[in-house]
C-alpha cells in the first residue's frame, strides 16, 4: 500500500495572542505544530502499515519552515516527506489549497507509485474549516469518506474499503473503492512514540521539496490569492457589549449576591431554575 | 497556508479590497437558498434557524428564499419541502429518489450542484453538521466558488455582497469574508448559532420537482449499516436551559467536580472552555466555543473562563451570562451580563449551597465547605 497523508503546519493556538490596541495578531514567538487533527490521520495510516506493509508519504503545502513539521512526522515512522512551497502559493483559500494539495497527490503518484488512500485531519485548528479534504477528493475524482471514526478493514487485492464514519445521531458504515480520502476524527488513536532508529532517519532524511512547478501546476491562476474565490475583508477583535458586566460585589456573602443578580436580571428564572432543580432532585430530566 | 500575510494585518486593510464587475454570467444569479438537512426522516433544526436567517437576507435583497430538500421518495421528504414554508420559505426544491434514503457525498453533491447549475442562486446557506460540512465542501469545488465556514454573523453590504463573519486564528479574532466574483456565495453555520424563527401556519407555495439522474449502480460507496448513538445524553448541551461551565481557572482536574455539582442541583447541563479539553480533563463532547458546542441557555454560569473569542461566539446566544473570574479584566466580562470578581473554587461551592437553599427550601440546608 501506498498511502499519502496531508499535515498543515499551525500556529499553537494556546499560545496566541491579540495586540490589545492594534488588534493584530502577535506571532512573534508562538510555537508551531503540526495540526493536532492531522495526527489522528497520521497514526490511522501507520496502523494499516503495521496492517498491510506499504509506504506512508507526508505532504504539506507551506513556507519554507513547514519542514520542522514534515521532519517531525518522518519521527514517528512516515517514510517520504514532501515540502509543496512557493511564493505563488502564499494566500491561499481552501479551493486554491485543494488545488495545489491535489496536483501535488498526482505528482507523488507518478513520482512514488499511486495512493491507495490519502488521509488528513478532519479540519485544522488555525482554519477549522473541514474543507480541505473533500475539496482535494472532489479534484482528484475519488470517492471522500469523512470523519472517519474507524477504518474496519481494506482489501487491497480488490482495492476496497469499509469504514465508519461519524454522523449526525451515529455512526454510518461504508463500504466504497479505493482510491479514496479519509478525513479522520480526533480522538480515534493515539500517535504513537516514534522509535529512535526513525528519529535518527528523520534527522538526516531528505525533504523532497517541490516548487509549483516542480509539482506539475499548470494552471498558475488557480493559485495563492488569485484562485482564491473568497477575499478576507476585515480582520477585526468584536467590540464589547455596550454595557459592560454589572459587578456584582459583596465581600460578606458573594453568593447570595449573585444570586440576588441574577433573579433581578431575570425574574423568571427563579420558577424555571426552582422545578428544574425539584426534578433534578427527584431523577427527573428534561427541561423547563 | 494562511489567509493573512505573514505580518500582522491591521484591520480593514484586508486583502483584494479591489471589487472587479461581477462577471456576466454570473449575474443571472438570484435568490437565497437553503440547504434542508434530513436524516433519517428528521429535520435537522440547524435548517430551521438557517431559514430564519436565510429570510432576514432575502428580504435586504427583495429576492426570494428557496428551501432545497434532497431525500428518499416519500412523505418525510415531501413532508419537509411543506414545513419549510411554515419557516418562510416563497418555494422549495425537492428532489426525492430512493438512491437518497442515506446521506452519501456522491449522491447528494450531485443533486446539489445540478440544482445550483439549472436554478442559479446567488447565495446557499448549509448546516455546519458532517453532512453540511462534508456536502458543502464537495459542491464549493465542483462550482469553483467560496465557500466560508461556520459564520457567526452573515448579511449584506450596501451592493448586495453576502458578509459572512466568522472566528479565525483559532479563535482569537473574527473575520469578514466575501466572495466577490463567483456565484453562488457559499456558507455553513453551526447548530444553535441562528435563533430559532417562529413556527408559521401556511401553505405550500411553489415545489420545484427535480430529478435526480442517478440508478444506484452509478454510486461506489454503499451504506452497510447505521449503529444510532445509545448515548443521546450528549447531545442535550446545546439544547440546554440552564448551563454551567468550567475554565482553566479551576486549577486542577479535581476542582471540575464543583461545575458538575452546581449543574446537578440546579437540573442544568455542564460544558468546559477548549483548554479542558486539550489538557484532557473533560470529554471533547463538552467544549463549548466555535469548535464544540454553541448553545443559547436562559442561564449560562461562566466559572474561571478567561473568554476568548473562540469561546464568546458559542455563548453569545444565551439570555443571561453569568461570569466568574479572578482576573477583572478578563475578556469575559465584556460579554458577560453578570459579573463577580471570584475565585470560582470558592465561589462554587458557596454557589450551590445558596442555591439549594433558594430554590429546594424545604431540603435541610447542608453548610458549604
Amino acid at each position: 500500500m501506498h498511502n499519502i497523508v496531508c499535515i498543515k503546519q499551525v500556529p499553537d493556538s494556546a499560545q496566541i495572542r491579540v495586540h490589545p490596541v492594534t488588534n493584530t495578531i502577535m506571532r512573534q514567538g508562538v510555537p508551531t505544530i503540526i495540526n493536532p487533527y492531522d495526527l489522528f490521520a497520521l497514526e490511522a495510516a501507520l496502523g494499516l502499515r503495521d496492517r498491510f506493509g506499504g509506504e506512508i508519504t507526508v505532504l504539506t503545502m507551506g513556507p519554507p519552515s513547514a519542514e520542522e513539521s514534515l521532519r517531525k512526522a518522518l519521527t514517528y515512522g512516515a517514510d517520504r516527506a514532501v515540502l509543496l512551497t512557493d511564493r505563488c502559493f502564499a494566500g491561499s483559500d481552501t479551493l486554491a489549497t485543494t488545488y495545489a494539495l491535489a496536483t501535488a497527490i498526482r505528482k507523488i503518484g507518478k513520482e512514488y507509485g499511486p495512493a491507495n488512500l490519502i488521509f488528513t485531519g478532519k479540519q485544522t485548528i488555525d482554519g477549522d474549516t473541514a474543507q480541505v479534504g473533500p475539496g482535494i477528493a472532489k479534484r482528484l475524482g475519488v470517492g471522500q469518506l469523512t470523519y472517519v471514526a474507524k477504518v474496519r478493514s481494506v482489501d487491497v487485492a480488490n482495492e476496497t474499503i469499509e469504514a465508519e464514519r461519524r454522523s449526525e445521531g451515529g455512526v454510518q458504515v461504508l463500504h466504497t473503492r479505493l482510491p479514496c480520502l479519509i478525513t479522520m476524527l480526533e480522538a480515534t488513536n493515539q500517535i504513537r512514540r516514534g522509535a529512535m532508529a526513525d528519529a535518527l532517519r528523520a534527522a538526516r532524511a531528505k525533504i523532497v521539496k517541490w516548487s509549483a512547478q516542480d509539482a506539475g501546476v499548470e494552471d498558475i491562476s488557480k493559485c495563492g490569492l488569485k484562485g482564491s474565490p473568497t477575499v478576507v475583508k476585515r480582520v477585526f477583535a468584536p467590540p464589547a457589549r455596550a454595557e459592560r458586566a454589572a459587578l456584582v460585589e459583596s465581600a460578606e456573602q458573594p453568593a447570595q449576591a449573585l444570586i440576588d443578580a441574577i433573579f433581578l436580571n431575570q425574574p423568571k428564572l427563579e420558577t424555571d431554575l426552582a422545578t428544574l432543580a425539584r426534578d433534578a432532585r427527584s431523577g427527573l430530566s428534561g427541561q423547563c | 497556508m494562511s489567509k493573512v500575510s505573514k505580518t500582522a494585518m491591521p484591520a480593514g486593510a484586508g486583502r483584494g479590497a479591489a471589487k472587479k464587475e461581477l462577471p456576466e454570467h454570473f449575474k443571472s444569479y438570484k435568490h437565497v437558498w437553503v440547504f434542508v438537512e434530513l436524516e433519517r426522516g428528521q429535520v435537522h433544526p440547524v435548517s430551521w434557524e438557517l431559514m430564519g436567517t436565510g429570510r432576514g437576507l432575502a428580504d435586504r435583497l427583495k429576492v426570494n428564499l428557496a428551501a432545497v430538500v434532497v431525500g428518499p421518495e416519500g412523505q418525510h421528504t415531501r413532508n419537509a419541502a411543506l414545513e419549510a414554508f411554515c419557516y418562510g420559505a416563497d418555494l422549495a426544491y425537492l428532489v426525492s429518489d430512493n438512491v437518497l434514503s442515506d446521506y452519501r457525498n456522491e449522491s447528494y453533491t450531485k443533486a446539489l450542484t445540478e440544482l445550483v447549475n439549472t436554478y442559479k442562486p446567488e447565495i446557499l446557506l448549509l448546516g455546519a453538521t458532517t453532512l453540511g460540512r462534508d456536502l458543502a465542501g464537495s459542491v464549493a469545488t465542483n462550482l469553483s466558488t467560496g465557500l466560508t465556514a461556520d459564520c457567526t454573523t452573515l448579511d449584506v453590504d450596501a451592493d448586495g455582497s453576502l458578509a459572512a463573519t466568522r472566528p479565525t486564528f483559532g479563535g482569537s479574532l473574527l473575520c469578514t469574508i466575501y466572495t466577490l466574483n463567483y456565484r453562488p456565495q457559499m456558507a455553513t453555520v453551526r447548530p444553535r448559532v441562528m435563533p430559532m424563527p417562529a413556527r408559521v401556519m401556511r401553505d405550500a407555495a411553489r415545489i420545484v420537482v427535480h430529478p435526480l439522474g442517478l440508478v444506484e449502480d452509478d454510486i461506489v460507496t454503499k451504506v452497510l449499516s447505521f449503529l444510532p448513538d445509545r448515548d443521546a445524553e450528549t447531545s442535550t448541551l446545546a439544547y440546554a436551559d440552564v448551563v454551567v461551565a468550567g475554565g482553566l481557572g479551576l486549577g486542577s482536574p479535581e476542582n471540575f467536580r464543583l461545575v458538575r455539582e452546581l449543574a446537578a442541583l440546579l437540573g442544568a447541563e455542564y460544558g468546559c472552555s477548549r483548554p479542558l479539553v486539550q489538557k484532557g480533563w473533560v470529554t471533547s463532547d463538552r467544549q463549548i466555543g466555535q469548535t464544540g458546542k454553541t448553545i443559547r441557555p436562559k442561564l449560562y454560569i461562566a466559572a474561571g473562563i478567561s473568554g476568548a473569542i473562540q469561546h464568546r461566539v458559542g455563548v453569545e446566544g444565551a439570555d443571561l451570562i453569568v461570569a466568574v473570574n479572578t482576573d477583572k479584566n478578563a475578556p469575559i466580562f465584556d460579554f458577560a451580563h453578570l459579573a463577580i470578581v471570584s475565585d470560582a473554587m470558592q465561589l462554587l461551592p458557596a454557589l450551590t449551597a445558596a442555591f439549594r437553599a433558594r430554590l429546594l427550601p424545604d431540603s435541610r440546608a447542608r453548610i458549604a465547605v
